[in-house]
């Protein structure tokens, strides 16, 4: 990883959606980034990545031959290859089980977990690219509000606020972007999430990496 | 006549064609040709006895010599399976007697190969009920059947033949060794009594042949009620494995065709959202058009995950089992314990029960948490939904539990629901199963 930026990113891309998969080189390409290969299936995404190196890699679930989560396990795969390796999976499927998968695997960094959906919300999408290649984290907050609604022991020690910026920090939001969604001041956002880190028992650490475990323990079942 | 109506009972079912019983007291019985078919069924069948007798007696005689040596514990083996060729010989006979067809009591193996065939025929009770007709036949029947052909033969042979043995012999003759007879009246006398006792004969011939193919039918047809019993089951088995095919059918056609189009379609939306001047009217239409596409790939996505649970296939039971929880409206705390994958129609006969347990709980019991276990011990899965809600709640009453109960049936499960007034509700599946290798767990 030579430091992604936002900018002139080069993907892979593994869709098996004709439709889809050009359209998304398309609205790739219009931010700046290239596509160096688009693929259809699991097994050409992994030559793929072999070959290119690619600084992220944008991956569906469902893919042939097996038409399961193929597109997931190959991102696994992927991912224990090159630790680091950013990956967004794109999916259709709201369940914790797929993104919990992904974001188990490795320290959870550089991973992304979308609904289709988010595609059309361009900027937004665009945005979740460069979060990701850039080492972050983001779900989709479909996926986040399926898991609020799930209690859970560490969670409820969390007062409703507190959870409503741990979401917003799920789906990869900055500190700023959390005070803007909540009209609260940044010094508000700074107190929930440390107070989220202390309840959550997290280990002192570097701000961010303490971010992804909060992160992290909030999604996992 | 009641063994007619036993027999037909059993096997008359298939065809109109009744027994052997019905044709004895049929009106032209003597004009027809059933005495003659009922002599020549007790002479093959007398006949295929002794041979059979032979065979068996030689073949363990071979087979108890050779044991030494080993070869002749396969051929001792081979010998429980003696009875198929010969139940599917006397069914035919059967057939040739009346034209009954008897029903064969075997199944069809699953999968191609000799060993599965030997594995299913070694556990089947038809082949040991065969077997030990084949034993019946070679040492007890036929030399009933040959006894019975024979004196109905020769009894009026010998009457008839006393004449004409008279006439060569000129002095006297032994008619069946108890009769002397010197006089050509009392022979000729004999002799018009032998054929008049012909036809009369007849009738016991075709009443031992009609009792021996009741007998056949008993023991060699399928076990009449169990087997159509047994039979229902087996299609109501492959009607659900019909549907679930089905369902997935569906899903994957959903997934793979609107689904994907509709993203394809917000995609172009969000392209055309960017192309539009950013002031005017155009750009709120579009977000309008937009949302409105979001919204139909959402309701699309509750539908196709009701249809089919894709996450069932993908990732098994107990996330499967906790999505459903944290779709529930109370809170459900779920806790599994699995040596690994189950066979799919168990994964999603169980799953099935939880969800609509969940949904019941949700609806009717008033409960504040519910919860889902399931283990594994022993070859049986137990999956448990407790509630702490009211009660009461009625498995005979509502199509739900009852849709339930039917699903559970046919993988062999057993589903009970302990829901007392004033609660708390459990319901409990257990199902027959072994894990399979699952990829990816």
């Amino acid at each position: 990883m030579s430091g992604p930026t936002a900018e002139g990113l080069r993907l892979v891309v593994a869709e098996d959606g004709v439709l889809l998969r050009e359209g998304l080189v398309d609205l790739l390409a219009r931010f700046g980034h290239r596509v160096v290969a688009a693929v259809g299936d699991a097994g050409a995404l992994c030559a793929a990545v072999e070959d290119h190196r690619p600084d992220l890699v944008v991956t569906d679930v469902r893919m042939p031959p097996g038409q399961t989560d193929e597109g997931l396990r190959a991102a696994l795969v992927l991912r224990e290859r090159t630790p680091g390796l950013p990956v967004l999976v794109l999916s259709q499927y709201v369940q914790r089980s797929y993104a919990a998968r992904l974001l188990d695997a490795g320290d959870g960094t550089g991973v992304g977990y979308l609904l289709k959906d988010r595609i059309g919300q361009v900027e937004e999408f665009v945005a979740a690219v460069g979060t990701v290649a850039a080492g972050g984290t983001v779900v989709d907050p479909e996926v986040v509000r399926q898991l609020l609604r799930r209690r859970r022991d560490p969670l409820e020690r969390l007062t409703p606020r507190e959870r409503e910026v741990l979401a917003l920090m799920a789906e990869g939001r900055s500190n700023a972007a959390i005070c803007r969604a909540l009209v609260v001041s940044d010094a508000a956002v700074g107190k929930h999430i440390g107070n989220i880190l202390m309840k959550l028992d997290l280990p002192p650490a570097e701000e961010t990496h303490r971010r992804v475990l909060a992160v992290l323990e909030f999604l996992r079942a | 006549m009641s063994g007619g109506a036993v027999a037909g009972a059993v096997a008359g079912d298939e065809h109109g064609t009744g027994s052997a019983w019905a044709s004895v007291a049929r009106a032209g019985f003597l004009r027809s040709a059933a005495p003659w078919r009922a002599a020549g069924y007790l002479l093959v069948t007398g006949v295929s006895g002794l041979l059979l007798c032979a065979g068996l007696l030689l073949s363990a005689v071979v087979a108890g010599a050779l044991a030494a040596v080993l070869v002749g514990v396969p051929l001792a083996a081979a010998l429980g399976l003696a009875g198929l060729p010969t139940a599917a010989w006397e069914r035919r006979l059967v057939r040739y007697l009346d034209g009954g067809r008897v029903a064969n009591p075997h199944r069809v193996p699953e999968r191609p190969g000799l060993a599965a065939w030997l594995r299913l025929r070694y556990r089947e009770q038809a082949t040991w009920r065969e077997l030990g007709f084949a034993l019946l036949a070679a040492f007890v029947l036929w030399p009933i059947d040959l006894a019975v052909v024979g004196c109905v033969l020769a009894v009026p042979g010998y009457l008839v033949a006393a004449l004409p043995l008279l006439v060569l012999d000129g002095e006297q003759v032994n008619v069946l060794k108890v009769v002397e007879v010197h006089s050509a009246v009392l022979a000729a006398l004999l002799g018009l009594a032998g054929l008049l006792l012909l036809p009369l004969l007849a009738y016991p011939v075709a009443v031992v042949a009609a009792a021996r193919a009741s007998l056949v039918r008993l023991v060699l047809a399928p076990g009449g009620r169990e087997q159509r019993i047994g039979e229902l089951v087996r299609s109501r088995a492959r009607l659900v494995d019909a549907f679930e095919a089905e369902r997935r059918r569906i899903e994957r056609d959903l997934h793979d065709g609107a689904q994907q189009r509709l993203v394809a379609l917000t995609m172009a939306l969000g392209l055309a959202r960017l192309d539009a001047p950013a002031d005017g009217p155009l750009v709120a239409r579009l977000a309008a058009a937009q949302r409105e596409a979001g919204e139909v790939l959402a309701e699309l996505r509750e539908l196709i995950n009701g249809i089919h649970p894709q996450v069932l296939t993908d990732h098994g039971l107990p996330e499967a089992c906790g999505d459903a929880a944290d779709r529930s409206p109370i809170p459900v705390t779920t806790g599994f314990d699995l040596p690994g994958r189950l066979p799919a129609p168990v994964e999603s006969a169980g799953y099935f029960v939880v969800t609509e347990a969940l949904a019941n709980i949700a609806k009717h019991s008033g409960a504040s948490t519910a919860s889902v276990e399931g283990r594994y011990a022993e070859g049986w899965l137990t999956v448990e939904v407790a509630d702490d809600g009211r009660g009461g709640a009625d498995p005979e009453r509502g199509t739900g539990l009852t849709g339930l109960a039917d699903r559970i049936a046919v993988v062999d499960g057993t589903l009970t629901v302990s829901s007392p007034p004033g609660g708390p509700t459990l319901v409990r599946v257990e199902i027959p199963c072994t894990p399979i290798d699952g990829r990816g767990v």
